[in-house]
């Protein structure tokens, strides 16, 4: 069933139950929103949307009114325009001017819509809300209460794609507040820490807080990737800015999950970053020419990673000294650093460590065969890697033994 | 999983989750279930030992004993046939054996089922009612399952359940495993196991590896590899000499982490190519720096059979390199060595490598599962299910839809059998052990990620207030754990998550890890581990 409709003195033809927002964006036609996502369920909020229609005593949201057939629409009526921009001064009456510095300047859809309407900075010296910065402690998400337009979209996403209702409007009129809980802390309120209320904030209200200063929209690189930890699989974007990565944003059109992500897929990608990363290759000093170690550690061509710098980098190590179990750094016997001793790690270059283990694999093989073999692959690597790990392993080593954990 | 993600969360008119964790392990799916569950009104039913998050949102939570699946799943199955709820076309027409399973069943009367799996008699009438009327229905499943002594067996009364009820082979049905890592299912389709190669050939089959070994131009042995658990007591006798580690943090993710050490110690010489100095780098000979999934070209398979690209984002820090480079530049350098003699006219034969496109059509060409799991077609886009059987094949969401695999699909009769180790005087409480929402496993990223390590800061002990009380356990205070292969020390979280009698722990911390206590028993198919019960003491500490 369809239906045929004029907007704009165009005739276009919809499916029946469609809105007016959704036979003219099939159409092409531009009707601007804020309140309004794809995702969600329409709330005729924001009275952006609103359009003549004739026959109709007041304007229409076109977000939450059905298209009717022979409607005849009017997008752009004088009347629909002066609302908007009545309703956009009456946004800026209460929005900070920091557009300057706003995180989100560039990726905000209340700046573009002043932007297109040309609402000049209204000349109003009324009640502004004067809410405290990042009033909650949680560590990923930033509330800046002063930026909400009060629109709802976080609270349907929160209960419409994370279903876990953690936020709500309380209060009434000027006083209205974006509330977690009984108006509480966010993890007090149950919140998942998901961030699907930032991503789907049209403005800076929400934001993600790891990320702030870090890169506006223009200033990154978006670089659509498949997430690391659990096997759902879920695809998002990692924004990055003088090689290093400053946020993930969700993707619309991401095949498994769309906007949805978890926090460790939104919020645990700082990992990748870390000071303790592994920099350079480690050969133990007992498979190495003695003279050689001791000539070019000396020349430092190469250099030993210290016990302490062993534990410096070591999770155990430093949750234990952290948590103050056991041994840290400071009690252990000091270990001079020239002494290099047959276990001492001792930081090579990559064809001296590579030509170590090629060597030591080839005699090992000659001597005891591929039985004397095992491999573990990862299940964190690429297909394409563990291709490389079964060839080498079967081809090169000439063992089956090669597993995963896929059982653990 | 035999369905898509997607059609379970559009079509499923129940959810029987079973031995998973959905919200804290599989969050999104999480996410989807509960929208499913609330704003598409179909039936979810939740069996697990503990009040895990997603029983707060079932119409029915099964709390069954850890280990007694079977008995429970057995007890349903008893329900729908006494009831004649059977799909009696399904089993007709797509099955085999079903009289094996129905004479297994005949006695898990409800009352039987209740016996052993603590869950009421009435709710396990209810859920088996639930499940009958309220079809397609999905099972979703996830280590609960497989890391028991029985975990073959329970994932075959899974399928058992399902076949009864004829729900395989349409949308919203299907037995579906939640893999736990983003690329648990690649590294198993690509080989990394020791009884196939790439796509499931299996290595004990002439014809497989005679394909192998021309495409690669070298004999192959003719029997199967060692399991990860295997390999440590190989290495530990001295008869595996070389272990290359590629990602892998045994020292906190095997059972029995005291045997782990032991047998890494006794290790020759082990490889560990590592993005850090992990709890297994203590044991390492050479490391080799690799790249994060942000430095890397490649795809990752997710738990539904689905091949996504992963993209280059960063650069690698320092002189860290890519894992398959690692590998190449090793195999290139033992072959200037004469390790390997190899037939230069196979096609396949060699390392030279100009891209990760070259390796992708290695695979395409090797892999009839991802033969059309093209370079080309990932990067345009697509999200291909495998198997993928040529350049042009559509890929395929749902398996099973028309006929099984292997043609005619198999009841198997099994009957509950207990766990490895149950509680007994000497050590009384029984230990389940799983993961929490903010970390990943071994831990050696979300431990290094600032956030989520200050969400979860240190390994908790969940225990019921009476076993709490008894132990003089006091609210927020440290406990030991002990069994019979190490102990522990960790902070109790006083919760009626678990029943009296069960504590829950998980294994994201190293320096108090539920690995020293786990029981090594394996799976005598599968040989993974009982981690999900053991028998332990507690006190307070």
């Amino acid at each position: 069933m369809s239906i045929n409709l004029t907007i704009n003195n165009k005739v276009i033809t919809a499916p029946d139950g469609a809105t007016i927002l959704e036979a003219a964006q099939a159409a092409g036609i531009e009707i601007p929103t804020l309140c309004h996502h794809p995702d969600l369920t329409d709330v005729g909020a924001c009275r952006m949307c609103v359009v003549s229609v004739e026959g109709a005593r007041a304007l229409q949201t076109a977000c939450t009114t059905p298209a009717g057939e022979g409607m005849v629409v009017n997008t752009m009526s004088d009347a629909a325009v002066a609302s908007r921009k009545f309703t956009l001064e009456m946004l800026l009456t209460d929005h900070p001017n920091e557009c300057m510095t706003c995180e989100v300047a560039g990726d905000c859809e209340l700046q573009d819509l002043v932007y297109d309407y040309q609402v000049p900075w209204p000349d109003h010296n009324g009640k502004r809300h004067q809410w405290e910065l990042d009033p909650d402690p949680n560590p990923f998400i930033f509330i800046d209460r002063n930026k909400c337009i009060v629109c709802g979209r976080c609270i349907r996403a929160c209960n419409e794609i994370q279903n876990r209702d953690i936020w709500s409007f309380a209060y009434r009129g000027f006083e209205t507040k974006l509330v977690a809980g009984a108006d509480q802390l966010m993890l007090d309120a149950g919140c998942e820490s998901c961030g699907a209320c930032v991503a789907y904030c049209p403005v800076g209200a929400l934001q993600d807080k790891m990320s702030l200063g870090l890169g506006r929209v223009n200033q990154v690189e978006k670089v659509r990737t498949t997430c690391s930890f659990c096997g759902v699989g879920c695809n998002f974007d990692l924004n990055v800015r003088n090689d290093k990565i400053t946020k993930v944003t969700s993707a619309q059109d991401a095949p498994v999950n769309g906007m949805a992500l978890c926090v460790k897929g939104r919020y645990g990608y700082d990992f990748v970053h870390h000071p303790d990363r592994l920099t350079r290759p480690m050969v133990r000093a007992k498979w190495l020419d003695p003279a050689t170690v001791a000539e070019r550690v000396k020349n430092g061509e190469w250099a030993v990673f210290t016990e302490a710098q062993q534990r410096r980098a070591s999770l155990t190590h430093q949750r234990a000294s952290g948590n103050g179990h056991s041994a840290s750094d400071h009690r252990s016997p000091a270990i001079p650093q020239s002494a290099i001793l047959p276990d001492t790690f001792v930081q090579t270059d990559w064809d001296t460590a590579l030509d170590t283990v090629a060597g030591k694999f080839t005699q090992v093989k000659k001597d005891y065969g591929g039985d004397a073999f095992a491999v573990l692959a990862s299940a964190k690597c690429t297909n394409e890697e563990n291709y490389i790990f079964n060839k080498f392993t079967r081809q090169m080593l000439a063992t089956h033994s090669i597993d995963h954990c896929a059982r653990l | 999983m035999t369905n898509s993600i997607q059609d379970i969360a559009e079509e499923s008119q129940c959810i029987f989750i079973i031995g998973s964790n959905t919200t804290e392990n599989h969050p999104v799916i999480g996410t989807k279930i509960r929208r499913a569950k609330r704003h598409r009104g179909a039936k979810l039913i939740v069996a697990d030992p503990r009040r895990i998050d997603i029983a707060d949102y079932a119409d029915l939570h099964l709390r069954h004993k850890p280990g007694t699946d079977i008995a429970l799943l057995n007890g349903l199955m008893h329900v729908i046939l006494r009831e004649n709820w059977q799909d009696d076309d399904f089993i007709r027409e797509r099955t085999e054996n079903f009289e094996d399973v129905k004479a297994i069943v005949e006695k898990y009367t409800p009352e039987v089922a209740s016996e052993i799996t603590g869950v009421p008699a009435e709710d396990i009438v209810l859920a088996a009612t639930m499940m009958a009327e309220n079809r397609p229905g999905a099972l979703l499943y996830a280590m609960g399952i497989t890391q028991h002594t029985t975990g073959v067996a329970n994932v075959m009364s899974c399928a058992n359940l399902q076949m009864m009820l004829g729900n395989i082979g349409v949308p919203g049905s299907g037995v579906n495993p939640l893999r736990g890592q983003n690329n648990v299912q690649g590294a198993c389709d690509m080989g990394g196991l020791p009884n196939v190669f790439p796509g499931y050939q299996r290595v004990t089959d002439p014809a497989a590896r005679e394909k192998f070994e021309k495409a690669w131009g070298v004999g192959l042995p003719d029997y199967m590899g060692l399991t990860v658990t295997e390999m440590m007591d190989a290495a530990e006798a001295g008869d595996v000499r070389c272990l290359y580690i590629i990602g892998e943090n045994p020292m906190t993710s095997e059972p029995n982490l005291n045997h782990t050490r032991h047998s890494l110690q006794k290790t020759e010489f082990i490889v560990l190519q590592e993005l850090f100095f992990s709890e297994t780098a203590q044991f390492a000979d050479v490391i080799f720096p690799a790249a994060a999934f942000a430095e890397k070209e490649g795809s990752f398979t997710n738990t539904e059979r689905r091949a996504q690209r992963v993209r280059k984002a960063v650069n690698p820090p320092g002189e860290a390199r890519l894992d398959h480079e690692i590998v190449i530049q090793l195999a290139k350098r033992m072959l200037a060595l004469g390790a390997t003699a190899l037939d230069p006219e196979a096609p396949y034969a060699d390392w030279e490598y100009r891209s990760i496109i070259d390796v992708e059509e290695e695979i395409n060409a090797l892999t009839p599962i991802y033969a059309g799991v093209t370079w080309e077609r990932m990067e345009a886009g697509e999200a291909l299910h495998w198997p993928v059987l040529g350049p042009d094949h559509p890929g395929t969401p749902i398996l099973h839809v028309s006929k099984f695999s292997r043609g005619l699909g198999r009841f198997a009769a099994v009957d509950h059998v207990p766990p490895d180790e149950l509680p007994d005087d000497d050590y009384p409480l029984m230990l389940t052990t799983g993961r929490v929402i903010y970390h990943w496993h071994a831990g050696e990223m979300t431990h290094r990620a600032a956030g989520l390590e200050a969400m979860y800061p240190e390994a908790l002990v969940e225990i019921h207030p009476r076993d709490a009380a008894r132990a003089g356990i006091d609210a927020d205070g440290m406990m030991k754990v002990a069994s019979r292969r190490g102990e522990i020390i960790a902070k109790a979280q006083i919760t009626d998550r678990v029943e009296p009698g069960l504590i829950f722990t998980t294994f994201h911390f190293a320096e108090s890890a539920a690995n020293f206590l786990t029981n090594p028993a394996l799976d005598p198919v599968a040989k993974i581990p009982e981690y999900k019960v053991c028998a332990v003491k507690v006190e307070k500490a």
